[in-house]
């Protein structure tokens, strides 16, 4: 029964992905793409090579092309600069990698100086020198008399 | 063992830092057309950057290298360029006037789609060879910011003058042929 579910589950997070790719729209393309002129999402661009853009889009919407298909073909012609995100291959790996090496990294850092002054602080209450002893004495017949 | 860890991690930390900043310096020096422009600003002959890129009309690929021995109007435009629709029949026109004088023209279509490029090629009826570069690989490296811009090159593929915008007269496009026919 569980399995049942997850596997539905899972079908029912497929599906809109599988529209998207079979029909997708023109308002998600023109957010996953970029003007090669002034480097903004088209659906934020006015640039002339933009709207031309958008326009080849729309015609290639209407003419059952995928959405693969569709940034294939803009790649083929403007290049990979066009994605507004970077595919993962080659060079553009490091778009990718070197964002969470530095989380990663940054984190273990700040762990690391976290783990060591608290370290430091317990040994730092170890090292609290004893009273002397006459003075403890005193300091005890002080508060004795308090009582 | 800690000051060893220390210095280690001091050590990866400064080398991640400078390869950070080597690959910011090579990312804006190679796209950098300074080489270009500002060489022609302060009185210079730049050597053009060389390309091959694949011809608009026609099979095969120019190199530009295979223009050496001429003058060269080299001329970056796109179709969706408003200024590039005005002055394309003027450069058609003054290529028919210097063809056959030691002149070729070259036109460099980039950031563009290769059916509107074409398709405008044949709305002004323009002979002159014209190569695609969609990718616009070639617009940093002669330090392009706009359409449209021409370039002037010698016989040994130097730069000897630039018009950044359209060309608006017939005599801007002489006088450029004219600096590049002229001995060095």
């Amino acid at each position: 029964m569980k399995l049942v579910a997850i596997v539905v589950g899972a079908l029912a997070l497929a599906a809109p992905a599988l529209a998207s790719e079979e029909r997708p729209t023109a308002s998600e393309l023109e957010s996953e793409l970029v003007c090669p002129v002034c480097e903004a999402t088209l659906d934020t661009s006015n640039a002339p090579v933009a709207r031309r853009m958008k326009a080849y889009i729309r015609a290639r919407i209407a003419a059952g092309d995928t959405k693969s298909e569709i940034k294939g073909q803009l790649v083929e012609q403007f290049g990979t600069a066009v994605l507004a995100v970077p595919p993962r291959r080659g060079f553009d790996w490091i778009a990718w990698v070197l964002p969470l090496a530095g989380l990663g990294g940054g984190l273990l850092v700040v762990g690391a100086l976290a783990w060591r002054w608290s370290r430091r602080r317990e040994d730092g209450d170890a090292q609290v020198e004893p009273l002397d002893p006459e003075l403890e004495r005193r300091l005890d017949a002080a508060l004795s008399k308090l009582e | 063992m800690n000051a060893r860890l220390r210095l280690a991690a001091q050590a990866a930390a400064i080398a991640v830092v400078v390869a950070l900043l080597g690959l910011l310096v090579w990312k804006v020096v190679a796209g950098s057309g300074d080489e270009v422009t500002g060489s022609l600003a302060s009185g210079g002959r730049p050597q053009a950057p060389d390309f091959t890129l694949p011809r608009l009309v026609g099979s095969g690929e120019l190199a530009l290298a295979s223009t050496r021995g001429k003058a060269v109007v080299l001329n970056f435009w796109a179709s969706w360029c408003i200024p590039c629709k005005d002055e394309t029949p003027l450069l058609q026109r003054s290529w028919q006037r210097w063809k056959g004088r030691g002149v070729v023209f070259v036109g460099v279509n980039a950031k563009d789609f290769r059916g509107d490029a074409r398709r405008f090629l044949r709305r002004y009826r323009v002979t002159y060879p014209n190569v695609y570069d969609g990718k616009g690989s070639t617009l940093g490296r002669y330090g392009i910011t706009g359409f449209p811009e021409t370039f002037f090159l010698d016989a040994e593929g130097r730069v000897v003058y630039r018009i950044a915008g359209p060309v608006t007269t017939a005599a801007e496009i002489d006088a450029g042929i004219e600096r590049a026919l002229a001995p060095a």
